[in-house]
Order: C-alpha cells, then sequence, then structure tokens
C-alpha cells in the first residue's frame, strides 16, 4: 500500500468504529547493510519494515496511541481498537490535539533520491575500505567494527482533519573503526562515520584517512595525572555535551520536572554572551533532515542560546500549548509525545571580546588537554541534576607536543561549562550530528591513572 | 494447538506450518543455501506510565515479521520481512541467496524435513490472559508512586510497567522445528528529590520471565522505600575524590560490571572479531581464584531464562570461570561455525529484524564464603558502591561505570554518602582483583544492547571486594 491508500485504509476503519478523531505517524524502510572482517563478507543484511502509529480520540477528548507493524486491513482495524481502549487512560491532565501547523507548506530540501546500489557492490567498496585501512599502517591488525550501509525510506503524517504529508529519501553510511596493536604495549582503537545521501556521495578515501590517522595517532600513549586541567572540546565532544544537556531547552523536560531550566527560563544568561546556539534540522549539512516532525508540525531553524541568553524552548504540540506559544517541530510521536533536538548549529556570537583568542587547539603551546571524543554518554551525564563524569578519547598537549592519554574521564557541571568558556575558535566544523568550532572550557576534572 | 491437516500460504501462528516452512527451506537449499533458518514472530506488547498521580500513558503495540538467515561456508546473509506469506517469505529467501552471491544451486546439506514440533509454548498459551489488566496495572502503579510522595522535597515520582509477550516459531533445515512463548514483565520507579541547590535521584527496576502473576506480587511500598531511601541519602552527598583505590561492589545488579567488563569479552562474536582479550585463554587463569562465574538460561522466573533460544536449542548452564580458570565461551550457531566453541543454547535476539548471536542471558559471580561485613571492615581507606548506574565497554574491553549510590570507607566502617564516582579499568587487570566474594549472591533483571539488539538478561553477584581501580569523581 502506498502512503494514500494507508490514510483511505485507516479512515476507512476508524469510520466503521465510529472513531472520528484521528492521526498517523508512519515509517517503511527498506534497508541494506553489509559487514566484513579482513576481507571476508561478514554478515550480509536486508530488511523491509513498516511502522505505524496510530492516535485516537474518544468522546472525552482523551487519547489513546497504538504501534503496529502489521498494516493489514485486519492490523490497522486491530491497532485503531487497541488504541480507542487505551484512550480511557488517556492523560487527563495535558490534552493533546493535533499541531496547528500540521496544514503549513513544508520545506522540503530538493535531494535526489538514490538508486539502490545493491549488497553486491556494497560488499566490494566495503572490503576495499577495509583492505585500505589495515593496509595504511602496520600497527593496524583489523577493523573489528565496519559496515556500509543504505536506506530508503518513506514517512508519511495525516490525520483526519485532512493533513497529509510524506516525505521519502534515500541515506547510506560508512562506519570504519579500526584496531592498531604494538609489542608490549594496549590495542588501541577508533574510528570514522561518514553519512551521505546514496554511498556515492560518501568520501570513502577521507573516511579511511580519518580512522587510519585517529587510531594511529593514539598508538603513543600515557596515563594522565588526575587533576584540573585548561580542555580544548573538538566539534564533535561539544555538541555531544550541548545534545547530552539539551533537557536544559526542552520544554517537555521542563513539564516533567527533569530540566535544570523552568517554566521562566527564557532570557535568562545561561552562558557566555559569545556563545550563540540553534537548532537547524533543515541545514543543507543535515543529511538525515526531516521537513516535518511526528506531529506533523514544519521543520524550522529555530534560536536556542543567542549572546548567552536562553531565547526559545523546544515544543510539542501540546507543550507548546502549555507554554502559550506555537509547535517548533521537535515532537516524536510516541506513547508520550517526546521531544528532541534535531540539528545543533554553534557559533561564536559578535560579542567576544572577552574570548581568548589566543587559544588555538592547532597553535597553542601551553599545557592543555583535547578531547576528541565522549564515550558513554547514556552512563556518565545526569541531566537532571547538570553533572557529567565520562571517559573520552584525547590527547595530552604540552610544550606543543601531544602525547594520546591511554584511560581518563572528565567530570563536570554544564552550568559551570557554559560559564567557563573562554575561547570559540573561528572556524566551525561540521561533523555528523551538527556544526560547531573548538570550544575551550577554563578548567574541569580529569581522572587519569595516576 | 498443531494439527498436520491445515495448509496456508501463509505463516498462521497456533497453527501447524511445517508444509509450509518445509516447502522454503526446500526451496533455500535448492538455490545453493549450506543451511538456511527461519525465525517467525508474533508479538504483543503493552505499557503504562504514572508520573505523581496520574496515568500519563498506555501504549499497546504489535506485530508481525520473520527472520530468514541462509549460511554459505561460514558466510551469512540475513533478510527481515514483515511479509509473512508464502511468497514473501520465498522472496526473502532469493534476496539471502542473492547477496550471498551463491552462483552454484546445488547444496551439500541433506534435508530430511523437519523433525517433529518441539512445543515450548503448550503450557503458555493462556500466559496473555493471565496478566494484569491495564486497570490492575494503573492501579498498583499509582500506589507505587502515592508510596514515594514521602516529603516535599521529592519534586518527581514516576512508575513505569511494560510487558512483552513473544510467540516464535523456530525452523531450520537441520530439522530444528520449534514454537515458545516468552513473556517478560518490568516495573520501574523513578524519583528525584530536589532540596536548594541539591538534586539527586533514584531508581529501581524488577522484572520477571513467565510468571504471570509476578506484578500482582510486586512489593510496591517495599519497592518505593527502598528508591525513596536511596535519592534523601544522596541528596547532600559531597563529590567523590578521585584516585586508585579499594572498593566493595553490591551485590545484585553490581554484577553488571561483570556483566559489561568480562561476560561480553566471553561471547564468541567477541572472539569472532577479534576484540576479546581472553580468545587464547581457555583453561588459563584469567581471574582471581576466589572467582567463579556461570552464564545460564535455566533459572525459574528469572529475567534472562529461556525455555528454547532464538536458535532452537534448549538453554545450559555455562560455567564460564571456575575459580579464576576460563573454562567456556558463550557460544550461537555462527560462533560455533566459526570459532569452533560449542553452542550453548544462546542464540539470542531483540526480534525478527535482528540475526541471532551469541548473547548472556542470567549471568553471575557465584557466592564466596564471606559475609558483607568481613569485606568492608578489611579496607581502610576505599568506597562501598551500592548502588551501579550504566556503563559501557570500548573496542579494546576498557570500562566505566557510573556509581549511582556510593559511600565512602574509613576504617573498615561505612562514612559518608559520595556522588559522581565512575569506576574505571579493563576485564584483564581488574579480573585478578577481585579477592573476595561474599555469601549473598542476588540477581537483579536488566536489558542488554549489542550486536542482536536488546535482549532480557539477569545480572548478579554476592557483595565483591576489588583490591585496587580507579574511581573517576571531581
Amino acid at each position: 500500500m502506498n502512503a494514500t491508500e494507508i490514510t483511505d485504509q485507516i479512515r476507512n476503519s476508524a469510520n466503521t468504529l465510529n472513531i472520528e478523531k484521528w492521526d498517523y505517524g508512519a515509517s517503511f524502510t527498506n534497508d541494506y547493510s553489509v559487514q566484513v572482517d579482513r576481507g571476508n563478507a561478514k554478515q550480509l543484511k536486508a530488511s523491509q519494515k513498516q511502522v505505524i502509529t496510530l492516535r485516537v480520540w474518544n468522546r472525552n477528548n482523551l487519547v489513546g496511541i497504538t504501534t503496529t507493524s502489521d498494516v493489514s486491513e485486519k492490523g490497522i482495524k486491530k491497532a485503531l481498537e487497541q488504541a480507542y481502549i487505551a484512550s480511557e487512560f488517556g492523560n487527563k491532565n495535558e490534552f493533546t490535539d493535533f499541531s496547528p501547523l500540521a496544514k503549513d507548506p513544508i520545506q522540503a530540501k530538493e535531494v535526489d533520491k538514490k538508486n539502490p546500489l545493491g549488497i553486491k557492490k556494497l560488499l566490494n567498496i566495503l572490503r576495499e575500505a577495509e583492505s585500505k585501512l589495515i593496509e595504511s599502517h602496520e600497527a593496524i591488525k583489523s577493523v573489528p567494527y565496519n559496515g556500509l550501509s543504505e536506506s530508503f525510506y518513506e514517512r508519511i503524517y495525516a490525520n483526519s482533519a485532512g493533513a497529509f504529508r510524506n516525505h521519502s529519501k534515500s541515506q547510506a553510511a560508512l562506519y570504519l573503526y579500526a584496531r592498531a596493536e604494538e609489542k608490549d604495549k594496549k590495542p588501541r582503537s577508533a574510528g570514522s562515520v561518514k553519512l551521505g545521501y546514496g554511498v556515492e556521495d560518501i568520501d570513502i578515501e577521507s573516511c579511511i584517512k580519518d580512522a587510519s590517522n585517529k587510531t594511529i595517532a593514539h598508538l603513543d600513549y600515557s596515563s594522565i595525572k588526575t587533576n584540573k586541567y585548561l580542555i580544548c572540546l573538538s566539534p564533535e565532544a561539544f555538541l555531544t555535551m550541548i545534545n547530552a544537556f539539551s533537557s536544559i531547552f526542552n520544554a517537555r523536560s521542563i513539564i516533567d520536572g527533569v530540566s535544570l531550566s523552568n517554566k521562566n527560563s527564557i532570557g535568562d544568561l545561561i552562558s557566555i554572551p559569545a556563545l550563540n546556539i540553534y537548532d537547524d534540522g533543515l541545514n543543507d549539512k543535515n543529511i538525515s533532515s526531516a521537513p516535518f516532525d511526528g506531529e506533523g508540525t514544519p521543520t524550522k531553524k529555530l534560536s536556542i542560546i543567542n549572546k548567552g541568553i536562553l531565547k526559545n524552548f523546544i515544543h510539542s504540540e501540546s507543550t507548546a500549548k502549555i507554554f502559550n506559544t506555537t509547535p517548533t517541530g521537535h515532537a516524536g510521536l510516541g506513547s508520550k509525545v517526546s521531544v528532541s533536538p534535531d540539528w545543533l548549529v554553534i557559533e561564536r556570537s559578535n560579542e567576544c571580546s572577552e574570548l581568548n583568542s589566543s587559544l588555538d587547539h592547532k597553535n597553542y603551546e601551553g599545557e592543555f588537554v583535547y578531547i576528541e571524543e565522549l564515550n558513554a554518554i547514556h552512563a556518565g551525564v545526569k541531566a537532571s541534576q547538570g553533572s557529567f563524569s565520562l571517559p573520552f578519547d584525547g590527547w595530552l598537549y604540552k610544550n606543543g607536543k601531544k602525547c594520546s592519554i591511554e584511560s581518563a574521564t572528565v567530570a563536570g557541571d554544564i552550568k559551570y561549562l557554559l560559564k567557563n568558556i573562554i575561547n570559540i575558535e573561528n572556524k566551525e566544523e561540521l561533523t555528523t550530528s551538527g556544526i560547531s568550532p573548538h570550544v575551550w572550557i577554563n578548567e574541569l576534572s580529569i581522572t587519569g591513572d595516576e | 494447538m498443531v494439527s498436520s491437516s491445515i495448509k496456508s500460504s501463509e505463516i498462521r501462528f497456533g497453527e501447524c506450518n511445517k508444509q509450509l516452512l518445509e516447502e522454503i527451506i526446500f526451496y533455500g537449499l535448492s538455490l545453493g543455501a549450506d543451511f538456511i533458518e527461519l525465525f517467525i514472530e508474533n508479538s504483543d506488547n503493552s505499557s503504562v506510565l504514572a508520573e505523581e498521580d496520574f496515568i500519563t500513558s498506555v501504549s499497546p503495540s504489535f506485530g508481525k515479521g520473520a527472520g530468514i538467515r541462509i549460511f554459505k561456508d561460514k558466510r551469512d546473509g540475513f533478510v527481515s520481512t514483515n511479509d509473512l506469506s508464502k511468497h514473501g517469505l520465498m522472496r526473502s529467501v532469493s534476496q539471502a541467496i542473492e547477496m550471498l552471491d551463491i552462483s552454484q544451486k546445488s547444496s551439500n546439506s541433506i534435508f530430511n524435513g523437519l523433525k517433529k514440533l518441539k512445543n515450548y509454548s503448550e503450557r503458555k498459551i493462556d500466559w496473555i490472559n493471565e496478566v494484569p489488566t491495564i486497570n490492575e496495572v494503573s492501579e498498583k502503579l499509582l500506589l507505587s508512586t502515592k508510596s514515594l510522595k514521602k516529603n516535599k522535597k521529592v519534586v518527581v515520582r514516576k512508575g513505569s510497567y511494560s510487558r512483552n509477550w513473544q510467540e516464535v516459531i523456530i525452523a531450520s533445515s537441520d530439522g530444528t522445528y520449534a514454537t515458545d512463548i516468552r513473556l517478560h514483565q518490568t516495573v520501574g520507579l523513578n524519583i528525584i528529590a530536589n532540596d536548594a541547590q541539591y538534586r539527586s535521584n533514584g531508581s529501581r527496576r524488577f522484572g520477571s520471565h513467565g510468571i504471570p502473576n509476578e506484578f500482582r506480587l510486586w512489593d510496591h511500598e517495599k519497592a518505593a522505600y527502598e528508591v525513596y531511601e536511596s535519592s534523601m541519602n544522596m541528596l547532600y552527598a559531597d563529590y567523590v575524590q578521585a584516585g586508585q583505590m579499594p572498593v566493595v561492589l553490591a551485590n545484585k545488579f553490581g554484577g553488571v560490571i561483570f556483566h559489561e567488563a568480562c561476560g561480553h569479552l566471553l561471547e564468541t562474536t567477541q572472539i569472532e572479531r577479534g576484540t576479546t582479550p581472553f580468545s587464547d585463554k581457555l583453561n588459563e587463569k584469567i581471574a582471581h581464584e576466589s572467582v567463579t562465574a556461570i552464564d545460564e538460561g535455566l533459572s525459574e522466573g528469572s529475567f534472562g531464562s529461556l525455555s528454547v533460544d532464538d536458535e532452537g536449542m534448549e538453554p545450559e548452564k555455562s560455567i564460564l570461570i571456575k575459580d579464576g580458570i576460563l573454562k567456556k565461551f558463550i557460544s550461537d550457531r555462527a560462533g560455533e561455525l566459526r570459532t569452533g566453541h560449542k553452542r550453548t543454547g544462546s542464540g539470542r535476539r531483540q526480534n525478527y529484524s535482528f540475526a541471532a548471536a551469541s548473547r548472556m542471558r542470567n549471568t553471575y559471580i557465584a557466592k564466596g564464603k564471606y559475609s558483607k561485613d568481613e569485606l568492608i571492615s578489611s579496607i581502610s581507606d576505599g568506597l562501598y558502591c551500592k548502588s551501579m548506574g550504566g556503563g559501557s565497554v570500548g573496542a579494546t574491553g576498557q570500562f566505566n561505570f557510573a556509581v549511582e549510590e556510593g559511600y565512602l570507607i574509613k576504617n573498615g566502617k561505612l562514612t559518608k554518602p559520595v556522588k559522581g564516582a565512575t569506576l574505571i579499568g579493563d576485564a584483564k587487570e581488574v579480573m585478578p582483583k577481585i579477592s573476595m566474594c561474599g555469601n549473598d549472591l542476588e540477581l537483579a533483571p536488566g536489558f542488554c544492547g549489542s550486536v542482536s539488539g536488546s535482549v532480557n538478561v539477569t545480572v548478579g553477584q554476592p557483595h565483591i571486594k576489588v583490591e585496587s581501580i580507579t574511581v573517576g569523581g571531581r
């Protein structure tokens, strides 16, 4: 069934069941992926997946929801019936409605959908990439984590008031995670991920080079003394940190009491004035962009922090209603509508006179810790308390020389971090999760093996 | 339930599919496959969320799908689909064959048809009707969040319940033919306490497998008290000072460290990848002689237990480490094929969209001879980790785990609570440092995410003492 047929099917079944108000989100995905192991195909995978999430409103305007992978007539009818039963238990304190923007025009990026290359070609490309990565340095013995995938999917949102949106696209991903070993030393590993609309868009050579350079750079390692250090966060690491604490600007988290902000926090100075943060899901560089969210609200660019001041929260329909504003296009249709950022863009504002511009990760000769990548975010971040304690991959720079850090964690507090940024470098870099420059923090605690 | 007279061009749960399954298997072998396995699933899940004194979400979900895996030599191709018609399944088989680039349309395998059905679901048919209704669940969850409301410092109270019911059919070209029903129920409590600039969290999860009545018997007041007490103890805690120190890890969920840091390294998937330091250490000492570690799928009601694994093999009890000596790896079909380690009934997957892989089930360190007090009194300056949070293990075996509830040990006594602690190390170095095991083994349910998705597991241990480990802090 195509999007129109499914919508008609739901409408007909809803009529039969006397359900007047409903909406649904659906995704239909075809995925192809390969993994290799020292030249041999390891696992080849293909999947066809369909998921529909249906919401219905009962006569008391309470909402029930059901998710199913059964899109047959029978399956859809069962899903509507179950959602109706669930609506008896709908949240009486927070009335959900259709997004008022669900029929507004959307800005879909004009991107050609790519044709599938097929498993055989994917396999050959990945074999060659693995081989090149292993050959790039004698210490690289294997690429234990690797994969090349292409996905083709369609997303749909429609409701009983006549809103109807669909969007289809293709996406490809390559990841190479190498492992290097030298005699009498611990194995070291690092990797690289590249995305594209199709495999032909992926810069495979650059992925190999990045994975190789990163892995080799960590071969000469030593432990670090536990202490407080001047810190430079890579663009990836700073974006990881901001995403991990996105509850600060998430209206759902505020309502649920798990945010450091409250309803009156708009207008508060929460970082140094030199920091701007936008959420820009439609950014040209965002491969994963979607023109509308789970409730059909158009995606848009939103200022989150401007010159250090919290400007906007991200919203779903129901949180926007509570805050007396409009939805921002950040809703995910689920048992409880979730809210999450799309794609963050971080930049230096024009109020940057107090920054220490001499801090440049390529030239600074004083001692500092460069944090390339933060790990174990799910375990080491307490977003509701504002604290973090995270393992990282990085280097200790001293007198212009760098040495990989064997094993360490960085700990601190997000409020402290945002107020103790001492430089935001000029050059913004593109990552898979957004755009950011390198960001310097005055002092954070590092725990090492010494 | 099963009648061999029923013929259908679509998989039907609760009916006989033998002829159709055999036809599909024959089809795969005729195209040149060495081995073909079908995993077909019907699921019916629901979840309920209570926040403060209200039910804020009730969410049912259901679905069907099939995962088809084909082996040729040591390679495998996996296709998943929601189309359970004969045409859909055969198309998936063709796709897997094409992916493997099998040009020789003959197979060395001899398929003598499926064996007699092993019907593990027979006694479980009524489970789905015996689980608590949404009304019952809602009422009890609201009682539990009410029990958390002990003073004004408690600012967030949540209770959540989820029930996952899964009916599976497993058939493969070695004749394996089995059906099973699995029922997992979990309930979790979360709290946030706040006083001026101080904030703390508390959480606990409880879970069972195969006991429809379990949630009705759950002692919500005891659970709420545990969560509340933990949160209050940590509310005014100072940050721990980083450094190397001896630690005592509590029983139950303390076992998550063994699971993550060592257990995963004993799965054959890690041998295949070359990412375990233990691959050539069978029958060698890898841990302190006080350590015996077990992985099994048999404990009745435990969250990681199963009647049959997702490849049709009954689970066994595997002694992984005996008195510090590595005795066995956790293996699935692909693991046996590629590494030579015999299958242990550990081929597991989240659902039909994942190929099975060697995964842990109920994994724990066996009990020793010491009391908890003996462990703590043996330390003059260290840390007691009463409750562990999540953690991760890197590709080179380094792990880190957050300590949710920790207390300093001074001169053999527990003193003040501390927060912000992280345990850092690597399995190869830490396993020999587990010098004392307590006599109070207890298990705890959890979810483990890995190559074949998120599966239900049990972790466990008695109280254990680690002689020295890096504690991250401020």
